[in-house]
C-alpha cells in the first residue's frame, strides 16, 4: 500500500511540469501561433526561479520569479514573430537556443547552491489517511495549481466569450480581423501566457522537484510539453489524460526496472513516449472529427490597413 | 558558452587569415565537453582538469571548449570546428564521442587527439581513462557494512562496459561482507536527466533500498536520499554538499595531471599515441573522504583502497562466476586481464537482474 502510494506520488511529481508547460503551449498554439521556444523559456525560469528563492528564501517569490522570466522570454518571440512577421518556426528555435544560453548565464553563480523545497500542505487527520492521504491531501502548490490552471483554462476557452475570440483567431485570423478582433494584440497575451506557464514549469524543477539548480536541467521536458500539446489535439483534457500518463510510464518503468522484469531498459525508456503516443491517437480517433490543429496555427498574419 | 564561442569564433578568424602564424606561437589546445562544466560532475571535472592545466602552462598555450556537445554524428561537426579553429591537440571527454573523433583524426593526420573512456585509437589518437570499477569496489564494501536492508540500489546510465564492470566490482566486494546482499539497479538511459535520476532514487528506496549509487552525473540522486535519511554514494565529483550526513564517500575524476603531462609531451614534440588506463596507483581518480560511517567501516576502506594502491587487492580476481554459473575464463593469470575489464558485458552470480540486450 505505502509503495503505492509513493508511486502516485512521485507520478504526480514527474507530471506537474509537463501539464503546467503543455497547458501554456495549448492556450498560445489555440490563438494561432506556434511557439517552439518552451524549452527555452522553461529553463530560464528554473535559474531565475531558483535565484529568486535563493535570495530572498521565499518559494512562492522564487515561482513568480519564474513566471516573469518566462513572460520576458515569450515577450521576445512576441516581438519577432508577431511583430516583425518572422517565421515562428524559426524564431521558436532560435529562442530556445537562447533560453539554454541565457540560463547558464543567469545560474552560473547558483550552481551549487542548495535551498529549502517548496513544503507540502498538511492537514492533520487528512494527510494522515492510509494510501491517499498524501495523494490528496499533502502535495506541494505547484501541483494543487497545476490542476487548477487547465480547469481554469478549459473553462475560459470553451465556456467564455474570450475564449472563444482566442479560438477565432486560431482558426481564422482574417475572419477575425474583418470582425473587429485585435488579432495581434490577442495573439501576445496568449503568447505571453504561454510563457509565463513554462517559466512557472521550469521553476517547478529547483523549487520543489530537485531543488538545486544546473544549467540543462530541464533535459528535453519542453519539447515533451510540445509534443503532448499535439497529440491532445489541442484539447485541454486529453492534456491532462497525456501528461500524467506519459508521468505514470516513466515512473512505473524505473519501478519496473527495480522488480527487475526482464525487459530490455532501452525499450521501458521509450515506452513513456510510445505508450502516450498511442493512447492519445487512440483517443482522438474515438471521436470524430476529434483532431483538428487550429487552422491558422503557425501562419503569420499581418493586418492589412 | 558564450566565452567559447567567441573564442572559437576569433579561433576561426585567426585560422582563416594569413597572419595565423602570430597565434602559432602558444600551442592551442581543445576540449569537448558532453555536459554544461557547470554540472557539478563529469564535464564539471574535465573542466577542473583543464584549469589545472592552464595554471600550469598557461604561458605556454591557450585552450578553448565547446560544452553541452551531443554525442553521435554531431560531434564531428564540433570537432572539426576546433581543428579549423587551430587547436593541435584535441581533447574529445566522452565514450560516445568515440567514433566522430576516429573520423576527424583520420581527416587532420597532423592534429592530435585524445578520447576519454573510448578504445578505438590511430596513430594520431590516444585513449585515456581510469579503472573506476578500483573505487566502486571500495564502495561496495562500505555499501555492504552501511546497509541494513540487505538491499542496495544502482543507478545506472547506459549498459556499457564500464558502467556493467562498475556493478560487478560493487556487488563482488559486497558480497565478501555479506553473501546475500541484493542489489536494485534502474538504468536510466541518459548521463543527466536530474529528474529522472531523482525519481530512479525515488524508486529505489520505495522499493526498499537504503544504499544509493550512481552512475548518472547529477547530484540528484545525493540529494533523494538525504531527503529519505538513507546513505549514497557521489559520483565524478564531491557531492558532500548535497548530502552532508548521506555522503560515504565519491569518486573523484582528477584530470589535471594527465592533461599537463599529454600537453608537455605535446611541447616538447614527443607525443605519441597511447593507452592510458591509470588506477587508484597512477592518481586518475581518487576517493573523497570517507564520511558518515563508524571508524571500523573506515578503516576497512582505507584499507582496501591502500590494498588496491599497492596491487595487492584486485577486485576482479579469479575466479569469476558470471550469472549464468559458469566461471568466467581467466586471461589475466590471478586475475581478469584489462582487456576482459573494458569488454565486460554480463553480471556476476548473485545479481538476480538480466544485463538489457543480454
Amino acid at each position: 500500500m505505502e509503495l503505492v502510494e509513493a508511486i502516485i506520488l512521485a507520478v504526480l511529481a514527474a507530471s506537474t511540469p509537463l501539464l503546467i508547460a503543455a497547458t501554456g503551449e495549448l492556450v498560445t498554439e489555440r490563438s494561432g501561433v506556434l511557439n517552439l521556444g518552451v524549452e527555452g523559456m522553461m529553463i530560464v525560469g528554473a535559474a531565475c526561479g531558483f535565484a529568486g528563492a535563493w535570495l530572498t528564501g521565499s518559494i512562492l517569490i522564487g515561482a513568480l520569479f519564474g513566471i516573469v522570466a518566462g513572460t520576458l522570454m515569450s515577450l521576445v518571440f512576441a516581438l519577432m514573430a508577431l511583430g516583425l512577421a518572422v517565421n515562428q518556426v524559426a524564431t521558436g528555435l532560435a529562442l530556445t537556443i537562447l533560453g539554454i544560453g541565457l540560463s547558464g548565464l543567469i545560474g552560473a553563480g547558483f550552481v551549487g547552491e542548495r535551498i529549502t523545497p517548496a513544503v507540502h500542505l498538511y492537514i492533520p487527520g487528512l494527510t494522515d489517511m492510509p494510501l491517499i492521504g498524501r495523494v490528496l491531501f499533502g502535495e506541494d502548490g505547484f501541483v494543487y495549481f497545476s490542476i487548477a490552471l487547465i480547469i481554469g483554462v478549459w473553462w475560459f476557452l470553451y465556456r467564455t466569450r474570450a475564449g472563444l475570440i482566442l479560438r477565432a483567431c486560431g482558426d481564422n485570423h482574417v475572419s477575425a480581423h474583418a470582425l473587429g478582433y485585435p488579432v495581434l494584440r490577442i495573439r501576445t497575451f496568449s503568447v505571453m501566457f504561454g510563457g509565463a506557464c513554462a517559466g512557472l514549469a521550469g521553476a517547478y524543477l529547483p523549487l520543489a522537484y530537485t531543488p538545486f539548480f544546473i544549467p540543462g536541467m530541464t533535459a528535453g521536458r519542453g519539447w515533451i510539453a510540445l509534443a503532448l500539446v499535439v497529440f491532445a489535439s489541442w484539447r485541454p483534457g486529453r492534456l491532462v489524460v497525456g501528461a500524467y500518463l506519459f508521468g505514470a510510464v516513466t515512473i512505473l518503468q524505473l519501478h519496473a526496472q527495480g522488480w527487475g522484469v526482464g525487459i530490455p531498459s532501452q525499450f521501458m525508456s521509450a515506452l513513456p513516449y510510445l505508450a502516450t503516443v498511442i493512447v492519445l491517437v487512440l483517443l482522438s480517433r474515438a471521436r470524430t472529427g476529434g483532431s483538428t490543429a487550429p487552422a491558422a496555427l503557425g501562419t503569420v498574419f499581418v493586418p492589412d490597413r | 558558452m558564450r566565452k567559447s564561442l567567441l573564442a572559437l569564433a576569433a579561433g576561426l578568424l585567426l585560422a582563416g587569415s594569413v597572419s595565423a602564424a602570430s597565434a602559432a606561437d602558444k600551442l592551442k589546445v581543445g576540449f569537448i565537453y558532453l555536459g554544461p562544466i557547470g554540472d557539478l560532475g563529469w564535464t564539471y571535472q574535465h573542466d577542473v582538469g583543464r584549469q589545472a592545466l592552464v595554471k600550469e602552462l598557461g604561458d605556454k598555450i591557450e585552450t578553448t571548449y565547446l560544452e553541452n556537445v551531443p554525442e553521435g554524428p554531431d560531434a564531428e561537426r564540433a570537432i572539426e570546428q576546433l581543428v579549423r579553429a587551430g587547436n593541435k591537440l584535441i581533447f574529445t571527454t566522452s565514450f560516445g564521442y568515440m567514433d566522430p573523433t576516429l573520423k576527424v583524426a583520420k581527416k587532420y593526420p597532423n592534429v592530435h587527439f585524445e578520447h576519454a573512456t573510448g578504445y578505438k585509437r590511430d596513430k594520431n589518437m590516444s585513449t585515456y581513462s581510469a579503472k573506476w570499477y578500483q573505487g566502486r569496489y571500495i564502495q561496495g564494501l562500505i555499501a555492504a557494512k552501511m546497509s541494513k536492508s540487505g538491499v542496495l540500489g544502482y543507478i545506472g546510465s547506459f549498459p556499457i562496459p564500464e558502467v556493467v564492470s562498475g556493478i560487478n566490482a560493487t556487488i563482488l566486494a559486497a558480497q565478501t561482507i555479506n553473501p546475500n546482499i541484493k542489489v536494485k539497479i534502474i538504468w536510466a538511459n541518459t548521463w543527466f536527466d536530474p529528474g529522472k535520476e531523482a525519481d530512479a532514487a525515488k524508486a529505489l528506496i520505495d522499493q526498499g533500498a537504503d544504499v544509493i549509487m550512481q552512475h548518472t552525473d547529477s547530484p540528484a540522486a545525493m540529494q533523494i536520499a538525504s531527503e529519505r535519511g538513507k546513505l549514497a554514494f557521489g559520483q565524478d565529483s564531491e557531492m558532500i554538499k548535497f548530502g552532508p550526513k548521506t555522503q560515504l564517500t565519491s569518486i573523484l575524476d582528477t584530470w589535471g595531471p594527465y592533461y599537463i603531462d599529454r600537453v608537455k609531451a605535446e611541447l616538447a614534440g614527443t607525443w605519441k599515441s597511447e593507452d592510458t588506463w591509470g588506477g587508484l596507483d597512477s592518481h586518475m581518480f581518487a576517493m573523497a573522504p570517507y564520511t558518515n560511517m563508524p571508524d571500523d567501516v573506515k578503516k576497512m576502506a582505507e584499507d582496501a583502497q591502500a590494498a588496491i594502491t599497492a596491487g595487492k587487492l584486485h577486485p576482479f580476481k579469479c575466479p569469476i562466476v558470471a550469472q549464468d554459473g559458469k566461471t568466467v575464463e581467466c586471461k589475466g593469470g590471478a586475475n581478469l586481464d584489462d582487456g576482459q575489464i573494458l569488454g565486460m558485458n554480463f553480471y556476476v552470480k548473485g545479481i538476480d537482474d538480466k544485463l538489457p540486450g543480454k
